[in-house]
């Protein structure tokens, strides 16, 4: 049991994790389950997303204004994420008060009711979540470039899913959806905190053992074939500042490349922090693009990242163009870039400096417990939690050439997207 | 039952006089310590008295030019060397400044606190403000305040506070103007640092993986010797006049699918009597669960808006108390009507006993979940010695949050909200 770690299967097939960790009298939950925008196809886009909603409108024994109270009352927190691969549950309360919060998940795994009014009001919140998005133009440009990105696969769309199928799907959609994606053997619970593992395993089979396994919901998986050139999109919209997005077909989280890749975002545009909670901040002011495109002034800001997804999804540098610099001109700059880290092997002290931002990350990530509990389910979704525990080590295994062979292979304007974001231009008074 | 293993009880977990290490330097530098062995990282957090309260009309933003200014240059590292010291670390340092005080935070492995120390003390005492790196900063700034003029929560904000402070310096935006951005000269910032920048009344909190003699120690070595003759007072802060008639006002940007809701007024100071009354009763408000009444309202029960909450905006100076909810252009009036209901209902008959228990409740039970990480117990400290509210404060807590009554909450909902004099501000199309 190393780390305090503990992993079971209960006879319905929920997958259990228990890591006690005794820094604060406090425990996490989360409660996974593998259904995401990737299983969903028009004109049901972003049902996921909407039953995540619903799973906060109540069942017979807990109405939804008991739930939140009771939640509330205890001083604990809680939420929901639905993202491309996955939706996710968890509470974080104080340790003497975490059976409230196992109780709530064992029956909203079952009886959610999806009263229809219910519905119709929190379809009009979605709607409102998805119109304050389309007020950010990065919001705008990410969903133009996934689309292009992705023609067969249903990464395709948005996870907030598409406005006309907001409007039209229906309440025994939603249900349908809840039944054949929230049973016991597709999702995962992960426990971290201050508790004993032996009680509170008895305490969840108490709990969620009785719960029906389901048949095993088919995941969508229509691969994405190579792309066979460079895609270009443009968008327009309001105000003076152009963004700028080149977005690669990288592999999945769980395949060998995804750890060299993570070394060379750490190295281009400064380290993405994996974390749910804590961690972050570390900025990327010496990075090699931030030199090369923001010193230079090509660019005001950069970012770059991906995602930890289960099938091949996208690695995206995004710019924020200089008020005197054309978009053109910011993408040769970063193109010159990109070419250095294909023509020449990075150095080993680079590699060296990109595991001790990760290590820091990681350090930033442990000072709290709610995100010591994502990892559990969270690198179960792509991987499993080996994953996470021997990221590290992983990457200490990194060389040069491993650098050079992934930008080589990856990084290439044939299989990339190029996305603008053109400003409308000043404000007419 | 769950049985559950804590070390502390819950209580004593919380920082208190025993376990806060607390020191004025001769300089004039508080500084505040609470260890944390459970990761090995440090958080520090801290603030100088100087901020956007001295800046002249026309060079309105030189406070916030200037913070982000100090670290684009030191005497003894360039901007890059500095941020590749950080950076190569996985540390990170920034500065923020705010009407009365900028501000600072950053974060390291144990390992590093000596060198982020160091950094932190030569960017505070020894900036030199490189030309070319001044015009690179301009051009960012201008960019930001482009994006803020497209932000419709940020311009809804900006519009409130111009007609709730008009005459006063809170009316001000912090960040300035694009003309007075551009007004803003080397010399400038040059000036405003040496003048205002200076030990007394700073102070600095440490938290995390290092004994606090230590932590202190660093402090001294890196601070101790710091002094400056000029350093102004600190100013009083005049009371803004109040409103005398209610007040509404649309800031226009187009093209946009969600608009921004501010409706407020006046609120009391973080040090006045019945803050903690006011507190609760913004909680009952528009936080509680999902957002309290106004969410209940607005988004639960009309579908109106993915957010829709109240704030109580209370610092060394008057403060405000607003609702805002971000809806569709076309339900704006829609919604502000059922936004002023429930602050005539609030002002008019405070809030239910047991509205009061669950906030209280909630108050009490969040308190070891907000105290968690180190950098939010960073911040507790910050705020006990910045409102002299005594090392001892989080453990007289309880009793603060419980000793206050139903009167209490509609007295100061009476003495603050009049729903005749209410100002409504609204940014979008």
């Amino acid at each position: 049991m190393p780390n305090n770690l503990t992993k079971t299967k209960l006879s319905n097939g929920l997958t259990v994790l228990l890591k006690e960790i005794h820094s604060a009298p406090l425990i996490s939950s989360w409660v996974w389950y593998r259904v995401g925008s990737r299983d969903e196809v028009p004109p049901l886009t972003g049902i996921s997303h909407l039953v995540e909603h619903m799973q906060f409108k109540g069942t017979p024994n807990y109405p939804a204004a008991l739930m939140e109270r009771a939640v509330a009352r205890d001083g604990g927190m809680w939420n929901a994420f639905t993202f491309l691969d996955w939706t996710t549950f968890f509470e974080t309360m104080p340790a003497d008060k975490i059976d409230l919060a196992l109780r709530l998940e064992a029956d909203r795994m079952l009886n959610s009711v999806f009263d229809e009014k219910e519905f119709l009001s929190e379809r009009t919140v979605v709607i409102s979540e998805r119109e304050g998005n389309e007020n950010e133009p990065m919001f705008l440009l990410n969903e133009a470039i996934q689309q292009a990105a992705f023609r067969v696969h249903s990464y395709h769309h948005e996870v907030i899913g598409d406005l006309a199928d907001l409007k039209t799907m229906t309440r025994d959609d939603l249900y349908k959806h809840y039944k054949t994606y929230y049973i016991p053997n597709n999702a995962v619970i992960g426990l971290a905190g201050d508790f004993e593992t032996e009680g509170m395993l008895a305490r969840i089979r108490e709990l969620f053992e009785s719960i029906p396994a389901g048949a095993t919901p088919p995941r969508l998986a229509r691969p994405e074939p190579e792309p066979r050139g460079e895609t270009r999109v443009t968008v327009e919209g309001p105000g003076e500042t152009t963004y700028l997005e080149a977005a690669y077909r990288i592999p999945s989280a769980s395949h060998p490349d995804f750890i060299p890749l993570s070394v060379l975002d750490s190295l281009l545009a400064g380290p993405t922090n994996l974390n749910m909670f804590g961690g972050g901040g570390i900025s990327n002011k010496t990075s090699r693009l931030y030199r090369a495109l923001v010193d230079r002034e090509f660019a005001v800001g950069l970012s770059g990242g991906s995602n930890t997804t289960t099938d091949p999804f996208l690695y995206s540098i995004s710019l924020t163009v200089h008020p005197k610099r054309k978009p053109e001109e910011a993408l040769a700059a970063l193109d010159a870039e990109i070419e250095r880290v294909q023509d020449k092997p990075v150095s080993k002290q680079e590699i060296m400096r990109a595991i001790k931002q990760a290590r820091a990350n990681f350090a930033y990530g442990t000072d709290n417990i709610t995100n010591q509990a994502f990892w559990l389910g969270h690198a179960e979704m792509f991987a499993g939690y080996d994953w996470f525990e021997s990221y590290l080590e992983k990457l200490g295994k990194v060389t040069p050439r491993d650098v050079l062979r992934v930008a080589r292979q990856y990084f290439r304007p044939q299989s990339r997207v190029i996305g603008t974001f053109i400003p409308g231009g000043k404000e007419k008074k | 039952m769950i049985t559950h293993r804590a070390p502390n009880s819950a209580s004593h977990s919380l920082p208190g006089p025993e376990d806060i290490h607390r020191e004025v330097l001769s300089n004039g530098i508080t500084v505040l310590v609470r260890s944390n062995f459970n990761s090995p990282s440090v958080s520090i957090s801290g603030y100088v008295q100087t901020g956007s309260l001295f800046d002249l009309d026309e060079k309105l933003g030189l406070a916030d030019f200037a913070a982000s200014a100090l670290t684009r240059g030191t005497a003894k590292h360039s901007f890059d060397e500095l941020y590749n010291e950080l950076e190569s670390a996985g540390a990170s340092l920034g500065f923020d400044s705010g009407l009365h005080t900028t501000s600072f935070s950053g974060r390291a492995l144990a390992e590093d606190l000596s060198l982020l120390l160091g950094l932190l003390s030569e960017i505070l005492r020894q900036p030199t403000f490189p030309k070319a790196e001044v015009e690179k900063l301009r051009h960012q700034l201008l960019t930001g305040l482009a994006i803020r003029a497209q932000d419709t929560s940020d311009m809804a904000d900006l519009t409130f506070d111009k007609i709730l402070f008009r005459g006063h310096p809170y009316s001000r935006p912090e960040d300035g103007n694009p003309k007075t951005i551009k007004a803003i000269m080397r010399e400038d910032l040059v000036k405003y640092h040496k003048r205002n920048f200076g030990p007394r009344g700073m102070a600095i909190a440490i938290v995390g993986a290092v004994e606090p003699e230590r932590a202190a120690d660093l402090v001294k070595r890196a601070l101790l010797n710091w002094a400056n003759p000029l350093q102004p007072e600190v100013p009083a802060v005049i009371e803004p006049k109040r409103l005398t008639s209610a007040a509404r006002r649309h800031h226009k940007i187009s093209g946009k699918s969600q608009s921004d809701i501010v409706i407020g007024t006046n609120g009391p100071r973080r040090n006045d009597e019945d803050y903690m009354a006011a507190s609760l009763g913004n909680s009952v408000l528009g936080q509680f669960g999902m957002m309290g009444r106004v969410g209940e309202s607005v988004r639960e029960k009309s579908g109106l808006a993915y957010y829709a909450y109240s704030s109580l905006s209370a610092g060394v100076g008057p403060g405000s108390w607003t609702v805002s909810a971000g809806v569709n252009p076309g339900n704006t009036q829609k919604a502000a009507e059922l936004i002023v209901k429930e602050l005539e209902r609030f002002a008019a008959d405070g809030v239910t006993r047991e509205e009061l228990a669950d906030s209280q409740a909630n108050f009490i039970g969040r308190l070891p979940l907000s105290l968690e990480s180190n950098g939010g117990v960073a911040n507790a400290l910050l705020t006990i010695e910045r409102y002299d509210l005594g090392l001892d404060y989080y453990r007289r807590y309880p009793d603060i949050v419980n000793a206050v009554d139903q009167d209490d909450v509609v007295a100061v909902a009476q003495k603050y909200i009049d729903p005749q004099r209410l100002v409504v501000a609204t940014a979008g199309p």
